[in-house]
Formats: C-alpha cells, sequence, structure tokens
C-alpha cells in the first residue's frame, strides 16, 4: 500500500483487473477467512460460519474490515460549500466531531450512492462511500464540486475497522480512550487504540451499538490484532448482509441505484430541499418535482409468511399476476426469525399489514409488511 | 479439501452422493463439498413420499444464507422417504452430510443405474480439477 494521495480519480476496478485487498488481507487468509470478490476488492465472506458470525454480533461484539469502503476528502475554505453542493442531506448544522446519513444525487434525481459526511473541521470533511461506487463518487464530485475545494481519494491510506455489538463500546473504550464511550450516535474523536492513532465514529450497519475506527493502513493489523485478543469475532460480509438487512439498512446496487429515488427507498429524511445556507445541490430540482408528483411505488419491508426464503430479483405480482415489483433484499433472518425481505411494489399496494404475492422461480410466496427494522436493539 | 470422499457412496457432478442400501432403496445426500461451498444450510425443500423422479430432474432446493440452490436427481426412481429432521434441523446437513444430513431414499427405476455414477476415486479427480 502506497499511502500516495492522488489527485485525479483512480480507475474503477473492472472485471478484467485482479480483484483489490485490503492492508488486512494476509490476517483474514492466515485467519483461513473464506473469500469472495466484491465490489472489485478479495474479501473475507465468512471465517466459521454466516449464522455464527451474526449471533456473535447481536450477542458479544464483532469485527469487519469494512477498508475496501472509500474515503473522500473535502479540504480548503469553501470545503462546506462544495460538500452541500452534492449531498441532498444539510450538512450546515453538523458541529466538528459529528457526522451524518446522507444521499447523493443526479441532476434527474437517482441515486449517485449513499454515504456518510464526517465534520472533522470547517475546512475539512470526510465522505465514507461505497467501495464500488469510489471511482463514480470521486468523479462526480470533481464535476459538480471540484472548482471549489480540494476533493481527494485518500482510501487507500485508511483501513477501517467497525467493531459492533453489545459489547463492542466496552471493548472500544477498554482498548483506546475511555471518552469515546460518551460519543453520541454520529459523533466521532480521535486517540490512540493499542499504541495507533485513530479516529473513532459512533455509526455502524449491523443495527447494534458499536464504533467505526478510521485506522492507518499500514498499523491496522495492530488494531485487528488488539480487537480479536480483546474477545470480538472476525465477521465477513456474509453476516453483514444478513445484519444490515434484519436492521432494514439499504444496501447500494440492490435497495437503491441511479434508477431509485431517495423517496421511493424511504430516504426521504435525508433529502433537505431547503437547507439552512439556502444553498442548492445536484439534484434539487429533480427531487422538488419528484416530491410535488408523489411516489408512484414504494421499498417495502415483508416477512415471510410460512415456509420460504425470498431472494434479491423475485417478482412481485398484482392480482392480476401481473409482475408489478421486484425483491431487492431477502435472506434468512437470523435473530428475529423467518426469512424477511425488501422489494418495490406500486404505492397503492404498500399498506402496512398487508400481504404480497413474490414469485420465484415457479413458486408463489405471501410476504406480508413490516413497517420499520425487523430487528431492533433494546436500548 | 480436508473431508475424506467416503470410497462407499456415488456421486454426481452436481456434488450429490447416492447409496444402495440393502432394501434395494437408494439413499440420496449432497456432499461434504457442496456443504462447504453453500454455508450455513437453513432450509430444504424437498419432494413428498411418492413422488416419480427422472433422471437429472430437479427435485428439490437447498436455502443457505446467501443462495438457493436446486437438487438434481441422480437417478429415475419413486421417492419412499425424506428426511424429516431437517425441517427442524437443516444444520444436520453442514454437520453430517455424509450421515444424519441425509435428504430422501428412493426405489430405482433401475438399480443398476447406481453404476452409471461417479465412484469415489472419479469424484476426487473431479473435485481436483475444480479447486
Amino acid at each position: 500500500m502506497t499511502p500516495t494521495p492522488t489527485p485525479t480519480p483512480t480507475p474503477a476496478p473492472t472485471q478484467t483487473t485482479a480483484p483489490r485487498q485490503t492492508a488486512l488481507f494476509a490476517a483474514h487468509v492466515a485467519r483461513g477467512a473464506k473469500l469472495v470478490d466484491f465490489g472489485g476488492w478479495h474479501m473475507p465472506l465468512q471465517y466459521v460460519g454466516i449464522l455464527a458470525e451474526h449471533r456473535a454480533v447481536r450477542e458479544a461484539a464483532g469485527i469487519f474490515d469494512v477498508s475496501h469502503m472509500g474515503e473522500i476528502d473535502f479540504r480548503g475554505p469553501r470545503a462546506l460549500e462544495a460538500v452541500q453542493g452534492v449531498i441532498t442531506n444539510d450538512a450546515t448544522r453538523l458541529a466538528d466531531g459529528r457526522a451524518l446519513y446522507t444521499a447523493v444525487c443526479y441532476p434527474d434525481g437517482g441515486i449517485v450512492d449513499d454515504c456518510i459526511v464526517y465534520r472533522r473541521s470547517a475546512q475539512d470533511f470526510r465522505l465514507v462511500v461505497n467501495a464500488s461506487n469510489t471511482a463514480k463518487d470521486l468523479a462526480f464530485f470533481h464535476e459538480h464540486a471540484g472548482q471549489l475545494c480540494d476533493i481527494a481519494d485518500r482510501s487507500e491510506q485508511w483501513a477501517l475497522i467497525a467493531v459492533q455489538g453489545p459489547d463492542a463500546p466496552g471493548i472500544v473504550a477498554e482498548l483506546g480512550e475511555a471518552s469515546w464511550l460518551d460519543l453520541p450516535s454520529f459523533a466521532f474523536a480521535s486517540g490512540m487504540l493499542a499504541g495507533v492513532p485513530v479516529e473513532a465514529a459512533r455509526t455502524g450497519y449491523t443495527g447494534e451499538d458499536g464504533f467505526e475506527l478510521f485506522v492507518p493502513a499500514h498499523r491496522s493489523e495492530s488494531v485487528w490484532n488488539a480487537l480479536l485478543d480483546a474477545g470480538t469475532q472476525p465477521i465477513g460480509l456474509g453476516a453483514r448482509d444478513t445484519l444490515r438487512l434484519e436492521a432494514r439498512l439499504c444496501l447500494y446496487g440492490h435497495d437503491i441505484d441511479e434508477t431509485t429515488t431517495a423517496f421511493e427507498a424511504g430516504l426521504g429524511w435525508v433529502v433537505k430541499l431547503d437547507k439552512l445556507d439556502k444553498t442548492s445541490f445536484t439534484g434539487q430540482e429533480a427531487l422538488a418535482a419528484l416530491k410535488q408528483q408523489g411516489r408512484k411505488r414504494k421499498l417495502v419491508g415483508f416477512r415471510v409468511e410460512g415456509r420460504g426464503i425470498a431472494r434479491p430479483h423475485a417478482e412481485i405480482l398484482d392480482a392480476d399476476d401481473r409482475v408489478v415489483g421486484q425483491v431487492t433484499s431477502g435472506g434468512p433472518a437470523p435473530t428475529a426469525g423467518g426469512a424477511v425481505g425488501m422489494a418495490y411494489i406500486p404505492a397503492h399496494l404498500a399498506g402496512p399489514g398487508d400481504t404480497i404475492q413474490i414469485r420465484q422461480r415457479g413458486k408463489v410466496l405471501t410476504g406480508r409488511l413490516v413497517q420499520g427494522p425487523f430487528y431492533k436493539r433494546d436500548r | 479439501m480436508s473431508d475424506a470422499v467416503p470410497s462407499n457412496l456415488r456421486y454426481t457432478r452436481d456434488h450429490e452422493w447416492a447409496r444402495g442400501e440393502d432394501d434395494g432403496t437408494v439413499t440420496i445426500g449432497i456432499t461434504a463439498h457442496a456443504v462447504d461451498q453453500l454455508g450455513d444450510i437453513t432450509m430444504l425443500t424437498l419432494p413428498e413420499p411418492g413422488s416419480k423422479l427422472e433422471t437429472g430432474e430437479s427435485f428439490g432446493d437447498v436455502d443457505s444464507v446467501k443462495a438457493v440452490s436446486e437438487l438434481f436427481a441422480p437417478l429415475a426412481g419413486e421417492v419412499t422417504s425424506t428426511n424429516d429432521q431437517l425441517d427442524a434441523s437443516p444444520e444436520l446437513v453442514n454437520a453430517a452430510p455424509y450421515g444424519a444430513g441425509w435428504l430422501v431414499t428412493l426405489r430405482p427405476t433401475d438399480r443398476d443405474s447406481l453404476s452409471n455414477l461417479m465412484d469415489a476415486i472419479a469424484y476426487e479427480k473431479l473435485l481436483a480439477e475444480t479447486e
């Protein structure tokens, strides 16, 4: 890994290039991880088994190497203005050390990516983006805000380790700074952990409490091993997916993409058409019009009734057996029980408690619509 | 693969195994290699006893956490029983693919058809090629 910030976009990983490896790759191989290609990266799918790893996060603490995610930094006197111009949420209300979740939209309102914006200082914002979108996002940011501040992909310099589960905050604070326990959700602070300078953010993608740790890539194995020694379990992308699905968190490329809008996806709360600082942003006009029109379809959550597991791409049928929608995420819910999923369906069919017919491979399953997450931790 | 391929079974390219029983039926399951590829198995959909299967016909599904895979009949015959324990404990297939995790038994239309399937040596060779 060469920690050289590059102001120009790095080429997007394609099928023809070998999958990239994170700084922790050797540690995963040494631990016997089963690997999978994901978004151009060679990543752990599982270490011992998806169900056991899922349970470890719900009941104790697990650690995830999510270093494949992109870190794109906006720096300069007009960094806030630049960020505001490309995100749908409103970063003016962020104080230093606070973060928010947002969408990034095309001029037509389709979703470029979803990401978390961290305000490190008034002139230094970090956007953490989906791995497979990093190059696309960087090009988009340069196009729409590149003249306002320095925008650089620093993904190579940073490892990102998520520590999630009921025991996670205690373990992270014990190894790191006790003061991190006072950080509320979506706050972050720097400090030392296992002798390594890190930034600890109270964020995650599992429905559990925990932290995501930004660690200098070349020191990441020290942090990873210290967390393992403290009793955490390593968790692969397999359980990351079942955990986020139970918590009903969207996954870019499945539940949201350039053909979906934030309103349809239930992410209208991150679209601030009237920002405090009155700035405009890419996609604003289209989103204002879409909001006016009302949504024709809606991303719903469902629980499969009886036996069966609905999978992505299964078809949603109306009363006349016409295909009117599609499952975007679906699988077993190890903690909540049964099988759950998300699907786009026509808005008029989306009443709470309604049922939908789901056809896959010649069979029809019934899904009952559920509001909110399938799993919610005790607070 | 660290798991040994049992020498007393016959195999298919779809990573299923078949074992001729003394009563003339054939027991069918999936191999340790299949289990390793699938990961945690969460649900099995198996045919009703009495169902008639043709060789190569899809006769059920294996759902793992990540995906669903089809089962294909290694030989033609009539299903005589299914493993009821798998409804409540699908993880038996992970734990003991050649034992308690068997899937169905069937009465073959032609018992000699078992010899058309790969023996352990041929199956090990197939595994070596797919590694």
